[in-house]
């Protein structure tokens, strides 16, 4: 289908682009488009205005900051993916992004994009909840920063405020002793994932010292399972592991749709914590 | 209505485009590149692909606007002059190995299969089948497909190592 007319502005900076989107509640900004322009064809989404902020230098590239990389609102999830500082930084991202959609898709589909997108099938956001990201908002007033667990307020919607872009994303490093997992489950090759599951965890003398572990698409919001966490500080690879998994659906209020029923995705949400706290812990 | 320049299979073109113009309706209603065909409604099927600044993308999902002072290759811009004689390697090995049945998918197969060669110019069966992940053929015809690419991908290192 074709898309809905709607105005076009191209900004030559972050601050002309926040004040194009402040004026207008119904502008939306516009980066690589890959989630954006699919609901415009299919007229979900009806903007007066995109505001292309896709050219804006200031959001772009990939950068070492110490106990932290920052990843550019505008890097590609193929640049993400190939980044030396993403992979020896934040690994977790890397395993992930290398998982969203597919090549073409990945070349023009931006970091940031996806994230501020919120949808809770994106299999970005509970990366960014499980590593504890600090999201960057610009804005004419300046930058505030915002983090994971305040971003994702609901389903497609995230705590930017009118007139406000998100202009990166800091993702913390681990230290040394950490492993990482993303597992994914899905129909065909580049579909959402029904359930994902991305994963961080410390080992410790054959037990498991802490786990992060966040969940995608098992509510409006990507979720941290908690209760899943909780029970598996201090278990021991094997039944104490997997008992401790099957608490990874606990508080959830996952979707049904024609892929699958609540109780089912709370299902998978228990058997992939397991394999992704397993091949996280390097045990398989 | 702004205007944008772009080069298409090596012809600059300068058009006034609606914003909401996708990328794939200007080549092939504007431009007649008509050998990029419209798959679905999705961004599933890649049927759309061509190389955009050299490197693949679904031209469903890319507006006009967004391509202004961009480089665009379609299928009808790799032969050296459109004829069979000069068609490129990719074109050929699928021609070879039957790696169409309706054809339809074809061109954007042909696409993806060059742009993952950048990255891996002797690809394993395993690379072929993840680069096309966002190919759909649904005469399922995959196989022959896999086997063009890793005829094209042997025929192209032949072609540069060829002085």
């Amino acid at each position: 289908m074709i898309p809905a007319q709607f105005d076009y502005v191209r900004p030559g900076s972050v601050a002309e682009a926040c004040r194009e989107l402040a004026s207008d509640e119904d502008a939306k900004a516009l980066a690589g488009g890959q989630s954006l322009l699919p609901f415009l064809r299919l007229r979900l989404a009806y903007p007066s205005k995109l505001v292309d902020i896709g050219r804006l230098a200031e959001l772009k590239g990939v950068h070492e900051r110490g106990d932290h990389v920052h990843i550019g609102a505008l890097a590609t999830h193929d640049e993400v993916m190939r980044s030396p500082v993403v992979n020896a930084g934040c690994p977790l991202v890397a395993l992930a992004v290398a998982q969203v959609a597919d090549p073409a898709i990945r070349h023009r589909g931006t970091f940031g994009g996806s994230l501020a997108h919120a949808d809770p099938a994106g299999d970005l956001p509970a990366v960014a909840l499980a590593l504890d990201a600090v999201f960057v908002a610009a804005s004419e007033q300046g930058e505030r920063e915002i983090p994971a667990a305040a971003f994702f307020v609901d389903y497609l919607e995230s705590s930017l405020r009118q007139g406000e872009i998100l202009a990166g994303v800091r993702i913390p490093k681990l230290g040394a002793g950490w492993g990482f997992h993303y597992e994914k489950f899905h129909r065909t090759a580049q579909a959402w994932a029904i359930v994902g599951v991305a994963a961080a965890v410390r080992r410790s003398n054959g037990s498991i010292a802490e786990a992060r572990i966040g969940l995608t698409n098992m509510g409006p919001t990507p979720v941290r399972a908690h209760a899943a966490e909780a029970a598996l500080r201090g278990a021991e690879l094997g039944d104490q592991v997997r008992r401790a998994c099957a608490e990874a659906a606990a508080g959830t209020a996952p979707p049904a749709d024609l892929h699958a029923q609540p109780d089912y995705r709370r299902h998978l949400a228990e058997v992939l914590t397991g394999r992704a706290v397993r091949a996280a812990a390097g045990a398989g | 209505m702004p205007r944008i320049t772009i080069t298409v299979d090596g012809i600059k073109y300068e058009e006034d485009v609606e914003p909401r113009l996708l990328l794939v309706h200007l080549l092939r209603e504007r431009l007649g590149r008509t050998g990029t065909p419209v798959g679905c409604d999705t961004s599933n099927c890649g049927a759309c692909t061509v190389m955009l600044d050299g490197k693949s993308a679904k031209s469903c999902s890319v507006l006009a606007v967004q391509a202004d002072g961009c480089d665009v290759v379609t299928i009808e811009g790799l032969g050296t002059n459109g004829t069979n004689g000069s068609m490129h390697p990719m074109q050929r090995a699928f021609h070879e190995e039957h790696a169409l049945q309706c054809g339809y998918c074809t061109p954007g197969m042909v696409m993806a299969a060059i742009d993952l060669l950048r990255n891996d110019p002797e690809p394993s069966e395993e690379t072929i089948r993840q680069g096309l992940e966002g190919n759909l053929c649904r005469c399922t015809g995959y196989c022959n497909i896999v086997r063009a690419v890793r005829r094209g991908a042997q025929e192209m290192g032949r072609a540069v190592n060829t002085p």
